[in-house]
């Protein structure tokens, strides 16, 4: 499978191949070292322009991607673009209007409506990526669970991964989904019937099944994954208490007693005790959230490194290896 | 003043006919239609349709006009420009403009622009109840009396089974046919496309083909009821599809229509977030789809309808949640049509029963959708052959919110009479008439 690239805009994994998420990974890898150096910094994006355009409140992934491209010595700019200035009446192509006049060489978006950065991406010269739109994706999410996943167990293909909780309004899941399925894993997805609709197992074309019961899920997986619940979907009536959620769809010890022994647990944070997941297993050996929080800029830096590459160079440029930044790290380039 | 309609082959189902006719107007009425043999008249202005099918003026039941109110979207003078263009000799204005056609008002200043623009026949539909707020009856009688010729709260759906039966009681005293846009606010709150795969692909939150069941059936329930005559507007899926076919075994005066986006797309179309695929109801998936060419195949499926949406470029420009619902269809209807003829799913004879005979029908509208002797000399001239490619650049109407730009056919209307007067003529008509002289002359 070609190791490569070389795309415009990262958008969605759902578009990816196999190799190319593979080749993000790898990347990934590389830059990881950076991060565990003395100084914490490579040249690679020097006199870049990073833009992160956040409609939405993020405290961690915004972090994550200003640290992402000022340690590739981007300039990073945060723009916080509050919900009430765009009441005031300023459309996303505006903004997008103004944003292209200040010539970025890429603007990473986080908006609350699916299909935001879609439409940036065809308002705009500079490459964009999708770092979570409402429902749909969450790109950047699912390479670092992915990271951490091939750190841990050596590679994806072959493992039972179960996904638990609001699947229907997370972008979270559908982007691990496609990764996941995509790199050979077999998929599992539990919650409230409310919150998993049986329609999701036609997804992807193979991978993926929908279980009624959270134990039929986590039955046998190599990871857990829990998914942050909000409360807004109880005042809509999707489930009818945050104690009743807690009982029945929250991850407990006895349900990892379920798993394979060695099972991991993940979750894209910020954590609610005691409701999706018990303190006993966020803070338990078996939990790589931190992990998954370290791993998330090594990815980030991947990702900007390479829409940069790919959209100013040849593609045999755009193809050749990231600088060796000190030895790579674990020899990873299996899925 | 006549005008004889000369060498066209003339497809008119309201009669039964089915073949090479000459069609003389006179006083904006039909006269006659002569047969091949019998004498031209000599005083008559030629309009020569050689090559051509000559059908009774297409009736689109379902159109937005947005005059009052939203003039920055379209107005009845470009409506009606972009209508005769698509070969629509009548259009139907629904009463969501601002304020509402829920007043004789209103209705008479629909009717007078519509006059005054001289193109397309102009027919207020009014509203079914005050500010089409679902609360009380409009003023059905004084309505009809200024010229409305159905009553729907379209866009805005009676949201009781209670209040739409007394408005199917109400209207039926004034043979009012009932429009309902079928959905269950309930259960469609919040989706912005058909509830699916794709909904589920794109994150996007979802209308269930139930909210539209739902209400279908509840009508259908209802004119069994009250007797009332019922149409379903643009019917999208299959169990909605039922609903009437079931409805209509009975004998309920049941009818529905469907709007060509409805069987040309899918709900794949929204994977790139295009707020032109962004309509209500929404594009269905594949099997909502067969089941739709299936009901334009048995008959279920009464009329073809635009659902024409004018908006605004910048309103289409917002997020696809933020978007207006709705795309222009005026200039594309017949071409979309075609594809149909041209597939097997229907005949010709079947396409001008769908666009004019059972559109007149369906509204009472007396002396339309027919070429019978004294009927408003409406006709749509119509080349199953003409392949054209959709420039929404060059559309006639104000808006550019359609999918469908870039789009080859085969098959389109090329000219247009209202009432004995030529209204459209395609840009090419000369070069057309001519390849059907030189076909005809080579004896192909």
């Amino acid at each position: 499978m070609p190791s490569t690239f070389n795309r415009r805009h990262l958008l969605a994994i759902r578009d990816l191949s196999a190799g190319e998420i593979i080749h993000l990974l790898d990347t990934a890898e590389t830059f990881r070292d950076v991060s565990r150096r003395e100084i914490k910094k490579v040249p690679a994006l020097r006199g870049r322009t990073v833009i992160n355009l956040f409609f939405e409140p993020s405290t961690r992934t915004r972090t994550s991607f200003e640290i992402a491209a000022k340690r590739l010595s981007a300039d990073a700019v945060n723009i916080s673009v509050s919900t009430s200035s765009v009441s005031k009446g300023e459309t996303l192509l505006d903004t997008a209007r103004n944003l292209e006049a200040m010539a970025p060489d890429c603007i990473v978006i986080r908006h609350s409506m699916a299909g935001a950065p879609h439409r940036l991406a065809s308002m705009c010269n500079a490459p964009i990526v999708n770092a979570g739109d409402g429902s749909h994706e969450h790109p950047t999410q699912a390479l670092l669970d992915a990271l951490t996943i091939r750190e841990h167990k050596g590679g994806i293909e072959g493992l039972n991964v179960a996904i638990i909780g609001d699947i229907l309004h997370s972008r979270v899941a559908r982007s691990n989904i496609h990764l996941l399925t995509k790199l050979g894993a077999s998929v599992r997805i539990a919650g409230p019937g409310t919150l998993v609709p049986d329609e999701f197992a036609e997804l992807v074309e193979q991978g993926l099944r929908v279980e009624q019961r959270i134990e039929d899920a986590i039955a046998g997986a190599d990871v857990v994954m829990i998914l942050r619940i909000q409360r807004e979907r109880q005042d809509a009536a999707f489930f009818p208490s945050m104690r009743e959620y807690a009982v029945h769809y929250g991850l407990h010890p006895k349900h990892l007693d379920l798993a394979a022994p060695d099972a991991i647990v993940m979750h894209p944070g910020p954590i609610n005790r005691g409701i999706e997941i018990s303190s006993e297993i966020a803070d338990g050996s078996r939990s790589l959230i931190l992990d998954q929080v370290t791993n998330g800029v090594a990815v980030r830096m991947a990702v900007l490194y390479l829409l940069d590459r790919g959209n100013r160079r040849t593609p045999e440029e755009a193809n050749a290896q990231p600088p060796k930044n000190g030895k790579r790290g674990r020899k990873v380039s299996k899925a | 003043m006549k005008l004889l309609v000369a060498n066209g082959y003339v497809i008119d189902p309201s009669q039964g006919l089915n073949a090479g006719r000459d069609v003389l107007i006179e006083d904006g009425r039909i006269k006659a239609v002569l047969d091949k043999g019998e004498p031209k008249p000599k005083d008559a202005e030629l309009f020569d349709a050689t090559g051509l099918m000559v059908a009774p003026g297409f009736i689109d039941m379902h159109v937005h006009l947005r005059q009052p109110g939203q003039e920055y979207k379209e107005t009845i003078a470009t409506g009606a420009a972009a209508a005769v263009a698509g070969g629509w000799a009548s259009i139907c204005a629904m009463p969501n403009t601002d304020p509402v056609n829920d007043s004789p008002a209103v209705t008479r200043f629909i009717v007078e622009e519509g006059l005054r623009a001289q193109l397309a026949n102009v027919f207020p539909i009014g509203a079914l109840t005050k500010a089409s707020n679902g609360k009380e009856l409009a003023e059905m009688g004084e309505l009809k009396n200024a010229g409305v010729v159905a009553v729907s709260d379209d866009g805005r759906p009676v949201p009781t089974a209670g209040m739409m039966r007394r408005a199917m009681e109400y209207a039926r005293g004034f043979d009012l046919t009932v429009v309902d846009h079928c959905q269950n606010p309930s259960l469609s709150a919040g989706g912005v496309m058909h509830e699916g795969r794709w909904s589920l692909i794109l994150g996007l939150r979802g209308t269930p083909a139930a909210a539209e069941e739902v209400d279908a059936i509840r009508d259908c329930v209802l004119a069994g009821l009250t007797r009332a005559k019922v149409h379903l507007a643009h019917v999208s899926t299959q169990g909605a599809l039922d609903a009437v076919r079931r409805a209509k075994e009975k004998g309920l005066p049941v009818t529905c229509e469907i709007a060509p986006h409805h069987w040309t797309l899918t709900d794949e179309a929204v994977a790139d977030y295009d707020t032109n695929t962004k309509m209500n109801p929404p594009l269905r998936s594949f099997e909502h789809v067969s089941a739709l060419l299936e009901g334009l195949r048995d008959g279920t499926i009464d009329a073809i309808a635009t659902d024409h949406a004018p908006h605004h470029a910048d309103e289409k420009a917002l997020e696809f949640d933020q978007a207006p619902f709705g795309i222009t269809g005026l200039e594309t209807a017949v071409g979309l049509a075609f594809e149909l003829v041209h597939q097997g799913v229907i005949s010709l004879e079947r396409l001008v029963e769908l666009c004019s005979t059972n559109p007149a029908r369906t509204f009472s509208l007396e002396d339309r959708g027919t070429l019978r002797p004294n009927a408003w000399a409406d006709m749509t001239i119509l080349d199953p052959e003409f392949q054209w490619t959709f420039d929404v650049a060059r559309s006639k109407s104000k808006s550019r919110n359609t999918p469908f730009d870039g789009r080859s056919f085969k098959g389109a209307a090329v000219a247009t009479i209202v009432a004995g007067r030529v209204v459209y003529l395609h840009p090419d008509f000369a070069r057309i008439k001519d390849s059907k002289l030189s076909q005809l002359a080579a004896g192909g």
